[in-house]
């Protein structure tokens, strides 16, 4: 259901969380349309339409089994990988269903990247870490790889750290550190869209923090998608801000709206923390 | 009196407890016969372990004695030779180091590639079931059991026995070890860790061969190690099949001779030189599987 067909909320002050104050949301990079999925016969996400804009961040909150991380595996098909796991509706990338039986997964994914919970790093050096994923979809000469590898691992920032070991062991890294490996690989391979389940759940406050700089910085060169558990983290991240509940979205929209005007009583609810 | 206090041993109980007042004598008994039931178990406890503990020293004990005694340069260098005349152990040490060597290297890529088929392809259904059973069962099976079957199906047919039919057997033994340290390796890989190399467009073989095989190297190399010591020491499986030969040879089409088939042979001889030669085997072996396990353990010790 459209979340703006309900009568808007009056009460104000919504109390001390600050989003981004927002520019308008860019056209849709991905349409997700009547989407729904199942685990085996168990529905988890009900009539899902979404817009994601092109080079800005959408924030997904929400309780926890509420939708939010199945829609994030749905973007990039994760979920084929479960038997029993199914979804129907559309998901738009340029205007081709990504949903598709015919959909080369392998393309999809180097188009569609993502970053887990837990940092995943590969248990080879720093440097093969972030050529493991280039060279599944290009073919680099030498200084081009060391070059890309340069660049992601810039971007990331977390070059500075480790341009000096890159032929040690990704293993050693600290737990922020080896999350910004992750996202260094990731962006390594030049997807469009960047999916992010809670990508700071496992790290302290600083690394949180430079992980949320990083995610700002990105979102001039991707489309990126971020679940998180963090409310604030939301506001500061998000330029568009979806609210789940129970497999249905029950709210979208800017960030700013969002957490000072929510239009559903659920939505303000949450975010001011009386469940979830 | 607050019900919180506690009751004097022989007055009446607090109004607020319910029961007989607590007879601190019987407390005492009842303390005393529960020390007494901890030190009986624990003597038994320690008793055991030293009588095990003895048991175990004193074969080594014995193996140590009796095998440095009959260690030296010549049993490195020479061949087995008639009761009598000296002689060595070389043809059964390099005959060993072959069909434990040739057996562990077509056994392994086997047993990873089943062992891989069971973690990663085909984790429930009724086939990999089937075969998880049927490995395990090979895993506990007597080895005199695969000596035979080898036998009826490479030493009958092919006309002798032969280095090539140990090899098999040795194998044999060596695949279901390789397959059960395989699976449970790549097991407690982490899925977070195979979702994140398919995220980045990685087609399933990649995810396997290049991640998952390297992240669960170290255990595998250690089941790999294990299996090479437990074949080292087996003699069941090669008394069928390659037999044993007191001559030099290196044919793995002709009889061959190992370290474990030659102790059986030479430490039942009346024969005092044999016997001090199957001591120094024995000896060997028990050092080669030593330093295996050593080695397997701390490549485990350090994942």
């Amino acid at each position: 259901m459209s979340a703006s067909m309900t009568t808007a909320n009056t009460e104000a002050g919504l109390g001390t969380i600050q989003a981004r104050s927002g520019a308008a949301l860019n056209p849709a990079r991905i349409a997700i349309r009547n989407l729904e999925f199942f685990y085996g016969a168990n529905k988890a996400l009900k009539g899902i339409n979404l817009d994601l804009p092109d080079r800005q961040v959408t924030g997904m909150i929400g309780p926890s089994g509420c939708g939010k991380s199945t829609l994030l595996r749905i973007l990039n098909r994760m979920y084929s990988l479960y038997p029993g796991q199914r979804a129907t509706g559309e998901v738009l990338l340029d205007g081709k269903n990504i949903l598709d039986s015919d959909v080369d997964m392998n393309a999809l994914r180097s188009r569609i990247g993502m970053v887990f919970q837990k940092p995943t790093p590969f248990p080879m050096t720093i440097y093969e870490n972030i050529a493991f994923g280039i060279r599944l979809h290009e073919r680099l000469s030498k200084s081009q790889m060391d070059e890309r590898i340069e660049w992601a691992l810039t971007r990331a920032a977390i070059w500075g750290e480790v341009k000096d070991r890159l032929n040690s062991s990704a293993m050693g890294l600290s737990g922020g550190q080896q999350q910004r490996l992750c996202i260094a690989r990731t962006i390594a391979v030049r997807p469009e869209v960047i999916l992010l389940d809670e990508p700071t759940s496992a790290l302290d406050p600083i690394s949180t923090l430079k992980i949320e700089e990083l995610i700002d910085e990105l979102k001039q060169d991707f489309t990126i998608a971020i679940v998180t558990h963090n409310m604030q983290q939301a506001a500061r991240c998000a330029d568009q801000v979806a609210f789940f509940y129970l497999g249905e979205l029950i709210e979208v929209a800017p960030a700013e709206e969002m957490f000072t005007a929510p239009k559903q009583k659920k939505t303000q609810e949450y975010i001011t923390g009386r469940f979830g | 009196m607050s019900a919180t206090t506690l009751p004097p041993a022989s007055g009446p109980a607090p109004a607020a407890a319910s029961g007989p007042a607590k007879d601190l004598r019987v407390a005492a008994a009842l303390g005393r016969r529960r020390r007494a039931i901890a030190l009986a178990v624990k003597a038994a406890c320690y008793g055991a372990t030293g009588i095990g503990l003895a048991l175990l020293f004193s074969i080594l004990g014995t193996l140590f004695w009796n095998g440095f005694a009959a260690l030296d340069l010549k049993v490195f260098t020479e061949m087995t030779r008639p009761p009598g005349s000296g002689g060595g152990l070389l043809n059964p040490i390099i005959g060993s180091l072959i069909q434990t060597g040739i057996g562990t290297a077509i056994g392994t890529p086997i047993g990873l590639l089943v062992g891989t088929y069971l973690a990663e392809y085909s984790k429930a259904s009724p086939l990999a079931n089937a075969v998880r059973f049927v490995s395990d069962i090979l895993l506990s099976a007597p080895s005199i059991l695969i000596g035979l079957f080898v036998y009826q199906v490479l030493v009958v047919p092919f006309g002798g026995f032969s280095g090539w039919a140990g090899t098999a057997a040795l194998a044999v033994i060596v695949i279901p070890i390789v397959v059960r340290t395989t699976e449970d390796m790549l097991r407690l890989l982490p899925d977070t860790l195979r979702e994140a190399v398919i995220g980045l467009g990685a087609p399933k073989w990649k995810m396997v061969t290049l991640v998952c095989w390297r992240a669960a190297a170290s255990g595998i190399v250690t089941g790999v190690l294990l299996a090479v010591a437990r074949v080292a020491g087996e003699t069941a499986p090669l008394l069928f099949t390659s037999l044993g030969n007191l001559n030099w040879s290196l044919s793995l089409a002709a009889p061959m001779s190992s370290l474990p088939v030659t102790i059986f042979a030479y430490a039942g001889s009346p024969y005092q030189d044999w016997i001090a030669l199957a001591w120094a085997g024995a000896l060997i072996i028990t050092l080669g599987v030593l330093g295996l396990n050593i080695a397997a353990r701390s490549l485990l010790r350090r994942k």
